[in-house]
């Protein structure tokens, strides 16, 4: 069985978050940002550091390219 | 912006003609197939995929991003290196093709009342502190039904209720996760303003 989800959590929205096409058209400047300097991509990219911590599979499609970014 | 040395140098090499031009091609997708099996093998885990498949898909994706890559290729600005930005391709194209691998047509269903009987163990809600969630789970359904679209309800159930990806249920659904995200992201802040009137739950932070 799945771990429960917390119901305030889950009804939680960030008004800053950009969705999945905002964050996709630019995810390679977010996440060459991110590689260098963590706090500087998600205040520079506020909305998309949003989107990334709500979409788990927007957030999987970004731990990918930050992989392939430090190879 | 201007273009850092090395990105310069795969588009002018990209968009040259003939021996200089096919080197680069055959680099940038040497490259990209790097990237594509590291990315389904980061993935395979997760969907049991294994040997083949991996290098299948990982040459299918690579394949597709290199197309997309050259058709895109006026569109680059420099944003990031030229290597970060086509790497994107890669892993979207990875994303894609593992959720259409896995996809099976099952369209979602209209919650019922057996579903309505799993949601507190969804939520983590214990038979013993019934009376502490039930007048909150009663509106919550009251709000589901009354609330949100038929649409926005499917959604809801395949997501919270089947733990399906969002990607599958794209698939399923014939739409792109944009638009899947939207309804749910619309859903939820319905549900919350429902439950927020009632005093059930608080504003957000």
């Amino acid at each position: 069985m799945n771990n429960p989800i917390d119901l305030d959590a889950f009804l939680s929205t960030d008004s800053r978050d950009v969705g999945c096409e905002g964050a996709m058209a630019l995810l390679h400047v977010y996440t060459e940002l991110y590689a260098n300097d963590p706090d500087a991509a998600r205040t520079t990219y506020a909305g998309i550091a949003a989107h990334l911590a709500a979409c788990e599979p927007c957030f999987d499609d970004f731990q990918g390219l930050l992989a392939l970014t430090r190879t | 912006m201007p273009l850092d040395e090395i990105s310069q140098q795969w588009i002018a090499e990209l968009s040259a003609g003939g021996v200089v031009c096919d080197d680069a091609r055959a680099r940038l997708h040497a490259l990209l197939l790097r990237g594509a099996r590291a990315e389904v093998n980061r993935r395979a885990n997760r969907f049991v995929l294994a040997g083949v498949e991996v290098d299948d898909l990982a040459h299918q994706a690579a394949d597709d991003a290199m197309v997309s890559i050259l058709a895109k290729l006026e569109t680059f600005r420099g944003e990031s290196r030229f290597t970060t930005w086509a790497f994107r391709f890669v892993v979207l194209e990875v994303s894609a093709k593992i959720g259409r691998h896995f996809w099976t047509r099952r369209p979602p269903l209209p919650l019922n009342d057996a579903d309505w009987e799993r949601i507190p163990s969804v939520f983590g809600f214990s038979a013993e502190h019934e009376a502490e969630w039930r007048e909150l789970l009663d509106a919550f359904r009251h709000s589901v039904e009354v609330d949100l679209t038929e649409h926005q309800r499917r959604v809801f159930k395949a997501i919270v209720l089947e733990s399906r990806s969002l990607d599958t249920l794209c698939l399923e659904l014939g739409t792109n996760r944009n638009a899947i995200y939207k309804t749910i992201f619309d859903a939820r802040r319905k549900l919350r303003a429902a439950l927020v009137a009632k005093g059930l739950l608080q504003e957000e932070r």
